[in-house]
């Protein structure tokens, strides 16, 4: 237990106020690759609107990977990328999912997981293969241990390539998908 | 002690030391010799570096406090190895790891459950035996008795809730308090030994650069050193030195990745936020100066593949003299809270003596008073001959391996700010020779999460005749469930964030 008396609580209120007036760090507009980012999101949002109701719900699942690509989907939620901004969720639950996004060449050790994992995700469902793994096993291929790519164990709507890709080229990534989907719809 | 101590010493004197390992030396034992270092193991005369096999051959790193390392190895006799995990607990999962892998039975070994092999292989034994395999179900696996009044259990994963990788944890609990934790590894087992086992030089530093995505710098930093150690290889200075900041990088990006994230455990989202930030500030950088966010495949054997340019330099003196006061001012935020205090402090507690006798690693044996770091105590370039901080606690909670991470984005700022001062001029990249006869290399680097060994044999060729890469987490991942016991369910993702282990990197 720590106690709680004689605490200077002064940081926590400096830092809270620092952060309501400051600038956000979310990257603005001024060089191109912030540009590029900032058109990526609004697009999206506005496909994601129609289609999904302003959110799209993803579930990622590793599938065998180095984990390489889950540090680069992880900055998608930081402040800089800020997906949720664009309706983009990451869920918990594949019950919750409109979307599987799966890493890795798909070790056999994995093929039952991801299988059950794709089976209780309810349609309609997406499934985006992301990393070099995931579209072809990388380096990771010819293995006793290795299934093969994601597209081998379960259907594929998307592959995005990268080892890692970076958090931008997955956002742009998400609005092919988008695409995708209106497509489906026939929207 | 002494006594004993004489027996090893004139064990490894009468041994052959082999092909020429360096830069230290590898004995081949008899059976007899090979049991009794693996009691000295067990006695903690030695500490154990890694355990790994080849065809034909066993092999067990380890050291005496203040001494270089060996590798101490016997040969297989009728597909049987005196067991090491009998007399030393650590060594157990790689033994169970050998088994699966090449089918050889190490003799009274205490556990022959299955631990790589899940039964979904298409081979028994894949780099040794090649039997038909037993198919398996994925959940058949006996997972080790619990019993006692108003216990139950929990089973999660392997597919978790978070952004993270697989693996399956049983809580065997009472009401709210975990009185075990099972960890059951091995769904993201790719098959590296194998992939490590014959191939090009080139082609092996790829695969190990992908052995962990966040250790990848670490990790082909080691390889890079085994392959120059095997061929007696000097680098430039001025590539070692980029080396060190690109690893010191490393460690920034993740440290404060990982401070974030278990705050954000305890549900104090505001350092996850802040912390996000520096790390991909550190990202952004080093995206800027060596082309890739991770700086994958940019240290190679012979040097790095890209150049700090004086601008380069500016841009990451400039991003750190950003971050710092930032950093200065969350880490008050993080002690002057109570209610993050109060979930971190005395939560996940690991004992000294248990991080000694598995000789953990990085933060998690440093918060635990384990007084090492590659860096310092296997020097090599550039750290050699460069003091800085290694901080050490006592404590060992989920706070005191926050503490160590807080000390060491210091250190690590401390150490780029350095170099880049005076950065030597020169080429980056030696030309790699071919080998002219087999000759083997080891190495150790301190990737963030711990020491990372890369041991390997060269032939004439360009080849890699066996590589294998020992992450520190094989030495951490049994330590989490002595330091969950008696916390609550609840604090698990907390403890288990503060280790920060790695399941492709202990998985292979």
């Amino acid at each position: 237990m720590v106690a709680t008396e004689g605490r200077d609580l002064a940081p926590m209120r400096t830092l809270i106020l620092k952060s309501l007036f400051a600038k956000p760090v979310t990257v603005p507009a001024p060089d191109a690759s912030a540009a590029a980012l900032d058109e990526v999101g609004r697009a999206l949002e506005d496909r994601v609107r129609r289609v999904y109701g302003r959110s799209l719900s993803i579930r990622e699942v590793d599938a065998g990977s180095c984990n390489g690509c889950e540090l680069e989907i992880h900055a998608l939620n930081n402040a800089v990328y800020d997906c949720e901004r664009f309706g983009l969720k990451f869920v918990a639950s594949p019950r919750h999912a409109d979307v599987l996004m799966v890493t890795g060449p798909v070790a056999r050790n994995m093929k039952v997981a991801l299988e059950r994992t794709f089976a209780a995700t309810p349609d309609p469902k997406f499934v985006v293969a992301v990393g070099d793994c995931a579209a072809g096993c990388g380096v990771f291929g010819e293995s006793y241990a290795v299934v093969g790519s994601v597209d081998q164990v379960i259907p594929v709507d998307l592959t995005l390539r990268g080892c890692p890709p970076r958090p931008i080229d997955l956002l742009q990534g998400l609005i092919a998908l988008v695409d995708k989907a209106s497509g489906r719809t026939g929207r | 002690m002494t006594t004993s101590e004489d027996r090893i010493a004139a064990l490894l004197a009468d041994a052959l030391a082999v092909v020429p390992m360096r830069p230290w030396s590898r004995y081949e034992v008899e059976t007899m010799a090979f049991e009794a270092i693996a009691q000295a193991l067990g006695q903690g005369e030695r500490e154990m570096l890694g355990l790994w096999a080849e065809s034909g051959m066993v092999h067990l790193a380890v050291r005496r406090i203040g001494e270089a390392p060996c590798v101490v190895s016997t040969a297989v006799i009728d597909g049987r190895f005196p067991s090491v995990g009998v007399r030393h607990a650590p060594a157990i999962r790689p033994e169970r790891a050998i088994r699966d892998l090449f089918g050889y039975e190490p003799v009274d070994a205490p556990d022959l459950r299955p631990w790589l092999d899940h039964g979904a292989w298409t081979l028994a034994g894949p780099l040794g035996r090649r039997g038909d395999p037993v198919p398996r179900h994925p959940a058949d696996y006996p997972m080790l008795p619990v019993t006692g009044d108003g216990l139950h259990e929990i089973p999660v994963g392997p597919v978790h809730a978070g952004i993270i990788e697989p693996g399956h944890f049983r809580f065997t609990a009472n009401g709210e308090t975990v009185v075990r934790l099972e960890e059951r590894l091995g769904y993201v087992h790719k098959g590296i030994d194998g992939l490590l086992t014959d191939v090009p030089l080139e082609r092996a530093g790829k695969v190990v650069a992908r052995v962990s995505g966040d250790s990848t710098v670490a990790a082909s930093f080691a390889f890079a050193r085994a392959v120059e150690a095997a061929l007696g290889l000097d680098v430039p200075r001025r590539a070692t030195v980029i080396r060190g900041v690109m690893a010191e990088l490393e460690r920034l990006a993740n440290h404060f990745g990982d401070i974030g994230a278990i705050c954000n455990d305890a549900a104090f989202a505001i350092m996850l936020a802040h912390c996000g930030i520096f790390r991909e500030k550190i990202l952004a950088a080093s995206a800027a100066v060596f082309a890739h966010r991770l700086m994958m495949d940019t240290i190679v054997p012979g040097g790095v593949t890209a150049n700090i340019t004086a601008e380069g330099a500016r841009l990451i003196v400039a991003t750190l003299d950003e971050i710092t006061p930032a950093f200065e001012e969350i880490v008050r935020l993080y002690e002057d809270t109570p209610s993050i205090q109060d979930r971190t402090c005395g939560t996940g507690h690991l004992a000294a003596d248990l991080a000694v006798r598995f000789a953990a690693g990085g933060p998690v044996g440093r918060a635990s008073a384990r007084d090492f770091d590659a860096r310092r105590d296997l020097a090599y370039a550039p750290y050699a001959g460069h003091a800085f901080e290694v901080p050490v606690l006592t404590a060992g909670d989920v706070d005191a391996r926050v503490q160590i991470r807080i000390r060491e984005v210091a250190a690590s700022m401390k150490l780029i700010r350095e170099w880049l001062r005076a950065l030597p001029e020169g080429p980056t990249l030696a030309p790699v020779p071919d080998a002219a006869a087999p000759a083997e290399g080891i190495a150790v680097t301190e990737a963030f999460r711990g020491d990372l060994l890369v041991w390997l044999r060269l032939l004439p060729g360009r080849k890699v005749a066996r590589c294998h890469v020992r992450d520190a987490s094989w030495f951490q991942w049994p330590l989490l469930e002595a330091a969950i016991e008696n916390n609550i369910v609840a604090d698990f993702p907390l403890c288990n964030k503060s280790f920060n282990c790695s399941y492709s990197g202990a998985d292979l």
